[in-house]
């Protein structure tokens, strides 16, 4: 996905660019609304990021006149302000979204499928496989005449693999990224996950391989 | 040691029954006196009478005074009252028949009318009337003086009866003034006791201004009343300004820590470095978590006084609230269902207020659930009430007691892994008394909790 | 003759056996206590003890170790021994109510308060002090024989104009209290005095009639049975009824124009030596069962105001502060002196 991060908190936009980064997603950083109109004036963008307090202005002004000028680029907002005036605020103000800072990436990119989902987004998301095609907007996987659904953490768990085809994901790997940080699981909860994906994927080429006391890889027969 | 001060109703009500009694102690006095001279001269009256009748019965002559006693003078006294009587007829200084003894005024000119007076005679108080009258003996005047004397038992009863009488007078007076001052204490000090009712029967967290009609005397009290509610109100305003600047500024901050430990824990591969990561990020969780819900909290006490009174659909809000915690479910493989909801269910009330406890409950809910279970919210109108029940198979109370769960800041016994304040189930057992309403939380049959908010439809 | 108990020492006396009293007595009698003598009280009267005697007797029953001592006299006598001889008793009873008013007006008569003196009407107590416990009637009474077939008269107007009418018949066979002698007699004579003129009118036509005079009631009943008297005017009725009641010559007349009535009284003394046994005794004689006994064994009419009002010509005598008028020394001086004139016209 392509993000534009609109927020002026040079640490915090670097922060979260990189971490966006690390899932794959392309990210333009904007400190302004002026900056971030002059992103949008150059590239299009599948979402955009927007923080509330900026240096040159409100955030929902923002918000605002993108809406009254007829741009829908979905807009998820990040606020500080967590009182619930603040997010029934931004979403009558046409805003798709919102997290409340510090937010959980996982949250954020489900937020962000959601959003484009119901969007019904032409994002072109859909990769293929090994004999299978797979569209993380909805969750399917799709082999041969056969549709089968993901659920969420299989989905996530999918993802990752597919990520990086042959590369070994070791299991605290994986847990971090499927479970949240409050949640005490143990590494072996994984396993359960991973042969549920397993099954789902049978009939197509793509087979997940233990990578005995090290973790899991996706290879393609 | 302050001593409380005497209560206003038995100040009114002493100083009321000081005045009744001052009053009905006068008009005792008043009747006794007005009876006793009444009783005296009524006695004097008949004493003259008798005095004059002896004395006109007194006769002249050659060989001296003689007199034919009236029979009747004495029969009449007699019959007011039975009294002693005494006379004396003195003729030229010598007692001429009578009781010689009997008490004479020492200057006695003659006199049509007789004079009276009081003495004592034979251990007897007694009243005395004396005329002189001049009758000739041998064509010379001689002065007879007719003295008649009645004790003064008959007078001394019909005082005592008429003090009596005053003295019930002057009782049922003040009973009678005692019951008025209890009724007219009651009367007005009602407005004070009204206004304080009015005051006292307020939610926790009911800061508007009083504006019970009162009589005038009392406006400087609600006045200042309403002062003080202004500036409470005030403080309350600036302190949740504050909470809501606080958590705002510690949020960017806790978001950069957040987004740049993720970032380490997915670099990372040494553990250490990875378990001290985690530790951070659950750390960043929980006082994110704490300002959202101070900040909630503040919220309702503080809108609870100024409630945004309106039409709230409670199947919009709900769909609208499964819809922004649906991805929040999803991560989790919970689904989260919505029955009821089909048609709109209006209650009046607080949106953001009734949002920010639903908020709590289905945030609760998600928390507490196992993966890939459901979290049911519904809605029904029932008994001229909404009640919005979500309910999960999560780990329950726990055996906890509502009341205990809801104290602030007192979490349950059994979630020590799951990131929370505590503060949540306060939010919404405080929104759901604002609103008239109450909340209930009870064990769900097979395992989770129940949790119903019940608000009056209107 | 009167009747004498074993247990009653009756003493006949003209003189005084106590040589500090000054009054006379006529009788004195001393009903003994049945039980341990622990009171005594002395009773001073002017009604012989044997007609009280059931009353006495019934009182000690009641009170076993009560002593009682009873000491007759005249009524100006008990008034001496009272007011003049500062005599010491516990209860006086009289007829003469001017004279016990006079007492009580003094200040001799203490208060006496009990349910029995409660009970009374008002006409028949003074202040607390003095109780009436028998109305008599003063009445006529006339021989049959002596009348010689005449009408008996019914009213004074009667007798006047039959006096008048038969001055033959009854000349010196009138009897009548000699006032200046009897305070009854004196009592009767101012009150009739009092109530009506026709009292002079017939003491004018009686006194043409040479009139014989009396100083007791018993002493006019007894000539009138021996023949002596035709009549006699104002004399006890309680005295003549039980005594005229089995002789079919004598007739008692009550006077239908207006009857007096005497109250027989009593009062305790301010200087009793028992006032509460005085009381007492009184108070059995004001009970019902003093009454009945005073009805019935001393054939004295008790207090009964529906016997009043039953007969209208009875006409109590007020025991008030008037009785005290005719004790006037003028008064009385002049009352007398125009009796006199008007008995004696010889």
């Amino acid at each position: 996905m392509r993000f534009l991060l609109v927020e002026d908190n040079p640490e915090l936009s670097c922060s979260v660019a990189d971490r966006l980064r690390l899932d794959g997603h392309a990210v333009d950083s904007a400190a302004s609304l002026s900056e971030a109109r002059d992103c949008l004036a150059a590239a299009g963008y599948d979402l955009i990021l927007l923080d509330i307090s900026l240096p040159d202005g409100d955030g929902r002004d923002f918000l605002k006149s993108e809406r009254r000028a007829g741009r829908d680029t979905p807009i998820i907002v990040m606020t500080a302000r967590a009182a619930v005036s603040d997010r029934v605020d931004v979403l009558d103000l046409g805003a798709d979204d919102y997290v409340t800072k510090p937010f959980d990436f996982a949250e954020l990119e489900a937020r962000c499928r959601a959003v484009l989902r119901r969007r019904g987004s032409a994002l072109q998301t859909v990769r293929a496989f090994a004999g299978l095609t797979f569209n993380p907007l909805t969750a399917t996987l799709t082999i041969g005449p056969e549709t089968r659904e993901l659920r969420n953490r299989e989905l996530r768990l999918f993802e990752i693999l597919l990520s990086a085809p042959d590369r070994i994901f070791s299991k605290a790997h994986l847990c971090d990224r499927l479970f949240s940080y409050a949640e005490a699981v143990t590494d072996n909860a994984i396993e359960v996950y991973v042969g549920r994906l397993r099954r789902k994927l049978e009939g197509s080429g793509a087979r997940i391989e233990t990578v005995r006391g090290i973790g899991y890889r996706l290879v393609a027969e | 040691m302050k001593q409380a001060p005497m209560s206003l109703r038995r100040r009114l009500v002493l100083q009321l029954l000081g005045i009744a009694a001052v009053l009905a102690i006068l008009l005792y006095l008043t009747v006794r006196t007005v009876a006793n001279s009444a009783a005296e001269a009524t006695q004097d009256g008949v004493l003259g009478a008798a005095t004059m009748a002896i004395a006109e019965r007194l006769q002249g002559g050659d060989t001296g005074v003689s007199l034919d006693l009236p029979y009747e003078a004495f029969s009449i006294l007699g019959s007011i009252s039975d009294d002693r009587i005494f006379y004396r007829v003195d003729a030229n200084g010598e007692t001429l028949t009578g009781y010689a003894d009997l008490p004479l005024p020492r200057h006695a000119a003659p006199s049509v009318e007789p004079v009276f007076f009081s003495d004592f005679y034979r251990e007897f108080a007694v009243r005395i009337a004396v005329t002189n009258r001049a009758v000739l003996v041998n064509r010379q005047p001689i002065l007879v003086t007719v003295a008649v004397a009645q004790t003064r038992q008959g007078q001394e009863a019909i005082a005592q009866r008429t003090a009596n009488l005053a003295a019930a007078i002057g009782l049922a007076a003040f009973a009678l003034a005692a019951l008025l001052s209890m009724l007219t204490a009651g009367s007005v000090l009602g407005p004070i006791n009204r206004l304080a009712d009015a005051v006292g029967r307020r939610g926790p967290h009911d800061l508007r201004a009083v504006d019970h009609p009162s009589p005038e005397e009392l406006r400087p009290l609600v006045t200042s009343l309403n002062g003080f509610i202004a500036r409470l109100r005030g403080a309350l305003s600036r302190t949740e300004t504050f909470i809501a600047e606080a958590a705002h500024h510690i949020r960017t901050p806790l978001a950069t820590v957040r987004a740049r430990a993720e970032i380490a824990l997915r670099q990372s591969e040494a553990d250490e470095t990875r378990e001290t990561m985690r530790a951070v990020i659950r750390a960043v969780e929980e006082s994110s978590r704490s300002a959202s819900q101070l900040l909630d909290h503040a919220t309702v006490v503080y809108r609870s006084d100024r409630l945004a009174d309106g039409p709230v659909d409670l199947s919009k809000l709900l769909q609208g609230l499964a819809r922004s915690h649906g991805p929040t479910a999803e991560l989790r493989d919970l689904t989260i269902s919505v029955s009821g909801a089909d048609c709109p269910v209006t209650v009046q009330g607080d949106r953001l207020l009734l949002e920010s406890a639903l908020r709590n409950l289905i945030d609760n809910a998600i928390k507490y659930s196992p993966p890939e279970t459901e979290i049911a919210l519904s809605l029904a109108a029932r008994d001229g009430k909404a009640v919005i029940a979500v309910r999960d198979r999560g780990r329950g109370l726990g055996g906890r007691s509502q009341p205990e769960l809801a104290r602030r800041f007192v979490r349950g016994a059994n979630v020590d892994d799951v990131v929370g304040s505590g503060l949540g189930l306060t939010i919404v057992e405080e929104v759901a008394e604002i609103h008239g309403g109450s909340f209930l939380l009870t064990e769900r049959k097979g395992g989770g909790t129940c949790a119903e908010l019940v608000l009056p439809l209107r | 003759m009167r009747r004498t108990g074993p247990a009653l020492a009756v003493i006949l006396s003209l003189a005084i056996l106590r040589p500090a009293a000054a009054f006379v007595t006529e009788e004195e009698a001393l009903f003994p206590a049945a039980g341990t003598r622990a009171q005594t009280v002395t009773v001073l009267s002017t009604t012989d003890a044997d007609v009280l005697r059931p009353a006495i007797e019934a009182f000690q029953e009641a009170n076993p170790d009560a002593e009682l001592r009873y000491v007759v006299a005249s009524s100006q006598e008990v008034y001496a021994a009272i007011a003049e001889d500062r005599a010491r008793f516990d209860l006086v009873i009289s007829s003469a109510m001017d004279l016990q008013m006079k007492l009580a007006n003094d200040g001799y008569a203490a208060r006496w308060d009990s349910a029995a003196t409660a009970r009374l009407p008002d006409w028949a107590k003074w202040q607390d002090r003095i109780f009436a416990f028998a109305q008599e009637s003063v009445v006529l009474i006339a021989s049959r024989r002596g009348f010689q077939g005449l009408p008996i008269p019914q009213t004074r107007r009667d007798l006047t104009e039959l006096l008048r009418d038969h001055p033959d018949v009854f000349r010196g066979r009138i009897g009548t209290y000699d006032p200046r002698a009897s305070g009854a007699g004196y009592l009767f004579a101012t009150q009739e005095a009092r109530q009506s003129d026709s009292f002079w009118r017939l003491a004018e036509v009686a006194g043409g009639l040479s009139p014989r005079l009396y100083a007791s009631s018993i002493d006019m009943i007894s000539d009138l049975k021996t023949g002596r008297l035709a009549l006699a005017y104002n004399v006890l009725g309680s005295y003549a009824g039980p005594r005229l009641e089995a002789d079919a010559d004598g007739v008692v007349v009550e006077f239908a124009d207006f009857t007096l009535t005497l109250l027989r009284t009593g009062f305790v003394p301010t200087d009793a030596a028992n006032p509460v046994g005085g009381g007492a005794f009184l108070d059995f004689l004001l009970s019902a069962r003093g009454q009945a006994l005073i009805r019935d064994r001393a054939g004295l009419p008790p207090i009964d105001e529906a016997a009043l009002s039953a007969s209208p010509h009875l006409r109590p005598i007020r025991l008030d502060a008037g009785l005290l008028v005719y004790l006037d020394r003028l008064k009385r001086q002049a009352f007398l002196t125009e009796w006199s004139s008007a008995m004696s016209q010889d």
